[in-house]
């Protein structure tokens, strides 16, 4: 592994709309280790956020503590990001949406950094349908504390060490479907194809969007005897339907035969097209996405793809009736009342 | 018998029972002690209970301007059953004891040394009023009636509070009007030139306010400017965040649109809370939180990582007496060290000490202004006493020529003019304070990754030790310049041998002490700190002094630990004077301690 980021750009790099490379939607070179799931998944946040258009530099990259929480500097190098505490990421991230509505969020998290010590704060920003993606990089295991169980292994899965975890799993899809979530999807490191419409989606979701992202730990957990492992994953996905991202201005460039595909609309009339397969469900209905996940997970298989949208109109900062400029723009003449108000405040006092 | 006789120098209790409508008419009465033109102080004593439990209403009426809490009362309304026995044994000799008698007291209270004032409360309602729920209600304001004709106050101050008081809820004001004078004529009836105390009109409250220190707070959270706040309901901070949202409700709604120009996020707790702060702050917002000991602990390890960060936080703490959920109802001052060096690793924290509720509005404001300028948390201390309160105060004052300091943050043209490299934590001024950037800013400069660990001047992560030294080392840069910055310690200076270190409520008895050291033959200079870190004067008035009395009201003497660990004081020469029990501190305990120290005696046998 090379640890110097080379600045060659090739003279004919492709550049999307606003004139941007590739490159510029690149961060630091990853110190993770060498085939770790997570740096696909940077990889496919690039290509993305690329593809997309969408200015760097108007991106927060928010984090935990752990492995995949270190991914935000691998990426949107343009971009501010946060490193918080373990397990906190969603209260920074509410805390700096409700400063700047404007800007586009994607908060990075991991199993521990969730469906552990963070439980709580995640249980609540999916509550408040802040507007944010929130990305979890699901290995079933704590990679820098080398390889401890996580509350997202499966019950009889051992990695590194051999030993069975014996507790119940955590599904974090179906915690955040139960929670309100708009806009649920599973993904899978080794699956760049239908990962990247995946995070395109959830970028043009207004609202909350969940996507967890089964990504191998390499060093601790990639045995045979893991379900979070390459091999184990690779043999065991079930998706909801091979999918596609339209933008909005674009035509519709991949034809499905004639019934065998369907279009899920998203708010500025980007579609994301699905193949159908034999999970053909209604992706708006909570019910039957809780049940497919169920049926699917009897079959001893992961269910992926888009599992649920449902566009809630109202973000946080329209359930709390928020101005439209970004409260971080206000002028102290718009904030402070000033000594006008003075002489009725102190004789209300008095 | 020798009935008490004072006119505006006396303590009336209140006994009541808590959910019973009784806090508004002892407002009512003490607000009319106050309209009268007299220096009045007015303590709630409540349970942590919504209804039922035993609560009491402490008014001292006092013409010398005494507004701390005095020990003993000279007149008690007894109102509740459940504390009758006591209430009535613990008034004051010579001192009167007011009592609804529709029911005959207990034959086990007999006293020949206090005058019985029986009004029959229930009857008269019972009499008058057909609703139970106004029975109940107007019981509470026929005491507040009988009290002005026992106390000979000018029944015209209580019409007018009636009147404003319901202004707009006009059906309201003719019952209660008629409840105020069933009370007075009652009184005047029976017990006519009985009552030896009196409240006469004075002019001595000039244009003073009658306020809460945390609804001052919340005001000048909006005066100064934040948009967000992110909270988590506790005891006693709450009516912080909820004056916020009222005065935000009343002037931050715009016109046009009905829309909120500012953003407050219940949490799902204060370790979310502290969080949905520092990412407002990061992002250019400015925010605060409001809680308690409690919250405090939870805070912790974010409070580290602000620290760490460099973010602006704002924190009011409103202590409560603890350890643990201790006694959540009654005030201490006992969060100074847990909050000074909150968190784990080295880290330490600006704190401000207001003492009455224009200096919380006024430190509310200067506090947003130094975590902007300093990128640090600053936590203002103020205290369940102050906080819930009423309290005389000066008027809120603001002057339109000052300016929100927003500290060093680089706009898109500061990017652009910098020629040399920006770094994060790069300190180019020698005040140990980097300039720092909100994102969106610049589409190519700007950017950094902020984070709890290690980082260089870049903000680029570092595990070489002698780098994160020199981080750390600047962030004492900054310490040092934060003590040049921070409100000053306000002295009062004779040459004196001793000194006396208040801070917080613990000065709302200062000058009272002062009076009675004074009487008693001693004089001491005086200092009330203000702020954490110390100033260059709080350590030349520690230096001139051969021993100096630090009032508290903590066990630990926790300013003391402060001072001697921060101030290379030796500890001998810094006596603790320290109020546990949760009660306000009064000027008497301060005064006992002293001349026990002094002369190993006490006032009384001083006396």
């Amino acid at each position: 592994m090379s640890y110097i980021i080379s600045d060659f750009r090739h003279p004919n790099a492709k550049v999307n709309d606003l004139g941007l490379s590739k490159r510029d939607y690149e961060g630091a070179l990853s110190t993770l280790c060498a085939g770790c799931g997570h740096d696909s998944i940077s990889a496919a946040i690039v290509q993305s956020f690329f593809e997309m258009n969408i200015e760097p530099h108007k991106v927060v990259k928010t984090s935990g503590i752990g492995c995949s929480s270190k991914t935000p500097t691998y990426f949107l190098g343009r971009a501010h990001g946060f490193n918080s505490v373990h397990g906190r990421m969603p209260s920074v991230s509410t805390g700096a949406n409700m400063a700047n509505k404007d800007l586009q969020y994607i908060g990075i998290s991991g199993d521990g950094d969730t469906a552990s010590i963070g439980m709580g704060q995640f249980a609540h920003v999916v509550r408040r349908n802040l507007n944010m993606i929130y990305l979890v990089m699901n290995n079933g295991c704590y990679g820098l504390t080398k390889g401890q169980d996580s509350a997202t292994a499966d019950v009889g899965s051992a990695g590194k060490k051999g030993v069975a975890n014996q507790f119940a799993a955590i599904d974090l899809c179906q915690l955040a479907l139960q929670l309100g979530a708009g806009y649920v999807a599973r993904s899978f490191s080794g699956d760049k194809k239908q990962l990247v419409p995946l995070i395109k989606g959830a970028i043009e979701h207004q609202g909350f969007a969940f996507i967890d992202v089964i990504s191998p730990c390499v060093t601790f957990n990639n045995t045979p005897s893991s379900t979070k492992g390459y091999e184990y994953v690779r043999d065991h996905l079930d998706a909801t339907g091979t999918i596609d991202f339209v933008p909005e201005r674009q035509e519709l460039k991949i034809i499905h035969p004639e019934g065998t595909s369907k279009e899920v609309k998203l708010h500025d009339g980007s579609k994301l097209i699905l193949k159908k397969n034999s999970h053909d469900y209604d992706l708006s209905s909570k019910r039957e996405a809780m049940n497919t996940i169920e049926t699917v997970r009897e079959e001893h298989k992961i269910l992926t793809g888009l599992i649920y949208l449902h566009e809630d109109p109202k973000d946080t900062h329209a359930k709390i009736n928020s101005v439209d400029k970004p409260l971080n723009s206000l002028s102290q003449a718009e904030v402070c009342p000033g000594s006008a108000v003075l002489d009725d405040l102190n004789a209300g006092f008095r | 018998m020798n009935r008490m006789k004072a006119t505006n120098d006396f303590v009336i209790l209140f006994a009541n029972i808590n959910g019973s409508g009784s806090a508004s008419a002892n407002n009512l009465f003490a607000k009319a002690v106050f309209r009268l033109g007299i220096p009045v102080s007015a303590k709630n004593i409540f349970p942590s209970n919504i209804q039922g439990l035993p609560t009491w209403f402490e008014v001292r009426v006092s013409e010398k301007g005494y507004l701390g809490r005095r020990e003993g009362y000279d007149f008690v309304v007894a109102t509740n059953g459940q504390t009758v026995v006591k209430d009535y044994q613990e008034l004051e000799k010579g001192g009167y004891f007011f009592y609804d008698s529709s029911r005959r007291l207990p034959e086990t209270l007999k006293r020949d040394d206090i005058t019985e004032i029986g009004i029959p409360l229930t009857n008269i309602c019972n009499e008058n009023y057909t609703d139970p729920r106004l029975r109940q209600i107007f019981k509470n304001i026929v005491y507040v009636g009988a009290l002005a004709y026992l106390f000979d106050m000018d029944f015209s101050v209580f019409e007018d509070s009636i009147k404003s008081q319901f202004a707009k809820k006009a059906k309201l004001i003719e019952p209660n009007i008629k409840a105020l004078k069933l009370g007075y004529d009652h009184a005047q009836e029976h017990y006519n030139d009985i009552c030896q105390l009196n409240i006469h009109r004075r002019n001595l409250t000039g244009d003073k306010i009658m306020m809460e220190g945390n609804t001052a707070t919340g005001l000048g959270a909006v005066f100064a400017g934040v948009t967000v706040a992110g909270w988590y309901p506790i005891t006693p901070s709450t009516s912080v965040i909820e004056a916020f949202e009222s005065y935000c409700r009343k002037y931050r709604v715009d016109a046009e649109t009905g829309k909120n120009k500012f953003a407050i996020v219940q949490a799902e707790d204060e370790l979310a809370a502290i969080g949905i702060v520092i990412g407002a702050a990061w992002n250019g917002a400015r925010s605060f939180t409001a809680t308690s000991g409690p919250g405090v602990s939870l805070m912790g390890e974010f409070l580290g990582l602000a620290y760490f960060a460099e973010i602006p936080v704002f924190l009011v703490d409103i202590q409560r007496s603890g350890p643990s959920t201790g006694m959540p109802t009654r005030t201490q001052q006992s969060d100074v060290l847990a909050a000074a060096y909150a968190s784990h690793g080295d880290t330490k924290h600006v704190l401000l000490f207001p003492a009455n509720p224009k200096e919380c509005f006024d430190m509310t404001v200067i506090g947003l202004d130094l975590a902007e300028r300093l990128q640090t948390p600053v936590l203002m201390m103020s205290d369940l006493d102050l906080g819930m309160n009423t309290h005389m105060s000066d008027p809120i004052q603001w002057d339109e020529s000052q300016v929100y300091d927003r500290g060093k943050v680089l706009d898109y043209d500061g990017l652009e003019k910098k020629k040399e490299r920006w770094g994060r934590y790069l300190d180019v001024d020698g005040d140990g304070i980097p300039y720092r950037t909100i994102p969106g800013t610049h589409p190519t400069k700007g950017a950094f990754f902020t984070r709890g660990s290690s980082h260089d001047e870049y903000a680029v992560y570092t595990e070489d030790g002698k780098i994160y030294a020199r981080g750390m080392q600047r962030l004492l840069t900054k310490w040092d310049t934060a003590k040049t910055i921070v409100p000053q310690a306000s002295i009062s200076e004779n040459n004196n041998d001793i000194g006396v270190v208040y801070y917080g409520t613990s000065s709302f008895v200062a000058k009272e002490a002062d009076d009675m050291l004074t009487d008693l033959g001693h004089q001491f200079d005086e200092m009330r700190i203000k702020a954490f870190p110390f100033g260059s004067e709080v350590e030349e008035f520690i230096k001139a002094h051969s021993t100096l009395f630090v009032v508290e009201q903590n066990r630990d003497a926790q300013m003391k630990s402060l001072l001697v660990n921060e101030l290379q004081v030796v500890p001998d020469k810094l006596i603790e004077v320290l109020n546990i029990d949760g009660m306000p501190i009064t000027a008497q305990f301060i005064v006992d301690e002293i001349l026990e120290h002094i002369n190993g005696k006490t006032s009384e046998e001083v006396k």
